[in-house]
């Protein structure tokens, strides 16, 4: 297939043996469940992967352990993305995947705090960030180490209560919070700039207060670096802006607002997402 | 009543080490003390309501109790969806200190009046409603706050409001105090409506009408028990709020005695069905609305049919 673009001028990265084991573990998710946000999930796989692989001290056999990272996934409707990667993490069973989103599930369509793993439950967008400045103040207050990660939607941050949060973050300067962006540039009805006009995205952040980087969202090592070197500046809330691809891994719905959310996964879908993954 | 609620969190806070202060943008000097003291627990945060409620579900999720300030509609409406997931859906003990409930801001118009709050909130899963009469009871609300398991909405009045609570009632969350004791009429009131109520059943005494006032401070968890006691006695149970017929304690009440199938007759006393269309102070607005004592009393006479001279 050929090298799809997170940004004009570049190509995203090529997808490795664990990033696509995490998108079988997502095709098997949807068809146990029968629905979910595809586009939405897949987009942020790097994302949460390197997160819980590489940077995130988290235990996932004693999950509410005090000192742990704090991380909210704010864009809740991506969480068969994050769900792949716990249940892989062992925060719960593997089998709960394949029946997310049916009657007397641990999983729904979106995260609950109660799952093992997940910090707050999320869905309704433009929450995340403002719990985040919480939990970070309570470790500033608490004087603990750990550190508080957010993963925003690009269309979630039409939201009037992100920037709030993003005032109340630099004011605070909470360099414990780690906001991030998965920019896919898409959202439900469409490409993201004809719905909301998002850019200059990195300038508006800036101007928030936050130190902002950038990076090829799919690009693990690229992840690693950046995410390794949080706080990107003392004294000021990080902000990575992710570049992604909604639907990344397939070539069918990348960047194809048919594939945002599922409410009926067919075996046809199926099938064909299992043909795209020997394709990948 | 305000003035109670900002300095018990403060005399609170000095002894509970988990108690968090957030504010909005109040006015310049509010909990100096506090601020001076404990700088880590003094947050004002800015015209930005959505912000403030997920904020104190972060600092709540993380062991503190925030007890968060700012005027009563613009902390219930505007920020609807984050008190109902970020404190209701996860049982944070966040609470929220309501300034001017009801018809206090008659002067600023219907943008600032908070007249359906009751109604919205006692709707959500886990929040506790509370509405005082005074500021004693304030007081007591305050003290017994810390303690409760979950998000809890505090409804406070205009400030020097007639005291009619008392120490030896005594207070609980959740249980209404009997303040008058009749076999006619059954008044339940809540926050300020409890001292109309008992001045209305005073007024009807004189006529011969005797009746019991029930002060429902809390009005989610409901006090089923003593509504139903009170409604017992009683030829006709009457509803008083400083709220909206639909959805606050009338309603409530009425509920409970569907549910109950008890059959008492019930008179619900609050606002019309609409936005306010006057000015004034406060009592202007309970007149317009025909919640001041003499027409309390008037309506509960028509309603029972009897003519009462006193009232004349």
């Amino acid at each position: 297939m050929a090298l799809a673009q997170v940004r004009p001028g570049t190509t995203v990265a090529e997808l490795d043996a664990r990033s696509r084991y995490f998108r079988k573990l997502i095709v098997d998710a949807l068809e146990g469940g029968k629905r979910g946000h595809v586009g939405s999930a897949l987009s942020l796989v790097e994302i949460v992967r390197v997160l819980y692989d590489d940077i995130l001290d988290v235990r996932p056999g004693e999950p509410d352990w005090e000192d742990r990272d704090r991380c909210i996934l704010s864009k809740g409707h991506g969480c068969l993305g994050l769900y792949a990667v716990l249940a892989d993490k062992g925060f719960f069973p593997m089998d709960e995947l394949l029946r997310q989103c049916t009657s007397g599930a641990l999983l729904g369509g979106h995260p609950e705090a109660h799952i093992p793993g997940v910090e707050a439950s999320t869905g309704a967008l433009g929450h995340g960030l403002s719990i985040g400045v919480g939990l970070a103040l309570a470790a500033r207050m608490r004087k603990r180490s750990h550190r508080v990660f957010v993963i925003m939607g690009d269309g979630e941050l039409g939201e009037g209560s992100v920037w709030e949060a993003a005032l109340g973050a630099s004011k605070h300067h909470l360099d414990n919070l780690i906001a991030i962006v998965d920019y896919n540039k898409m959202q439900c009805y469409g490409p993201v700039n004809e719905t909301t006009v998002l850019e200059p995205l990195a300038d508006k952040w800036e101007a928030f207060g936050f130190s902002v980087r950038e990076v090829d969202g799919h690009d693990v090592a690229a992840l690693q670096g950046a995410l390794t070197r949080v706080p990107f500046e003392k004294s000021r809330p990080s902000l990575l802006i992710a570049h992604t691809l909604k639907g990344r891994g397939f070539d069918f719905a990348e960047q194809n607002p048919e594939w945002h959310h599922k409410s009926k996964v067919t075996p046809e879908d199926v099938a064909l997402m299992r043909e795209g993954l020997a394709r990948v | 009543m305000r003035q109670a609620a900002i300095n018990a969190v403060y005399e609170l806070a000095k002894r509970d080490p988990r108690i968090v202060f957030v504010g909005s943008d109040l006015g310049i000097g509010t909990l100096e003390k506090m601020k001076q003291e404990m700088p880590d627990r003094f947050y004002m945060e800015g015209v930005s309501e959505q912000y403030m409620i997920g904020m104190a579900a972060g600092l709540a999720m993380e062991g503190f109790i925030p007890y968060l300030n700012t005027i009563a509609t613009f902390l219930t409406r505007r920020c609807y969806e984050q008190i109902a997931i970020d404190l209701c859906a996860h049982k944070l003990p966040v609470r929220l200190l309501a300034s001017g409930g009801g018809a206090v801001y008659a002067p600023l118009g219907p943008t600032h009046m908070a007249d359906e709050d009751i109604a919205i909130l006692r709707a959500l899963p886990n929040m506790a409603v509370v509405a005082p009469a005074d500021a004693p009871e304030m007081k007591r609300l305050m003290e017994a706050s810390v303690a409760w398991d979950g998000p809890m909405y505090i409804r406070f009045g205009k400030g020097g409001d007639p005291v009619v609570s008392s120490d030896e009632r005594g207070f609980a969350i959740g249980r209404a105090i009997e303040m008058r004791r009749g076999d006619d009429v059954a008044f339940v009131g809540t926050g300020v409506m409890t001292n109309r109520a008992l001045a209305a059943a005073e007024l009807l005494a004189k006529d011969g009408v005797s009746c019991s006032v029930l002060h429902v401070h809390t009005i989610k968890p409901l006090d089923s028990n003593a509504i139903l006691a009170a409604s017992a006695r009683a030829r006709l149970l009457v509803t008083v709020e400083e709220h909206t017929r639909i959805g606050g304690l009338g309603s409530a009440v009425a509920e409970l005695l569907v549910d109950e199938g008890v059959s008492t007759r019930v008179l619900r006393l609050g606002f019309a069905d609409a936005f306010f269309a006057d000015y004034g102070s406060q009592d202007d607005i309970m007149r317009n609305n025909g919640l001041q004592p003499d027409q309390i009393a008037a309506r509960v006479g028509e309603a029972l049919g009897l003519p009462l001279p006193a009232l004349g």
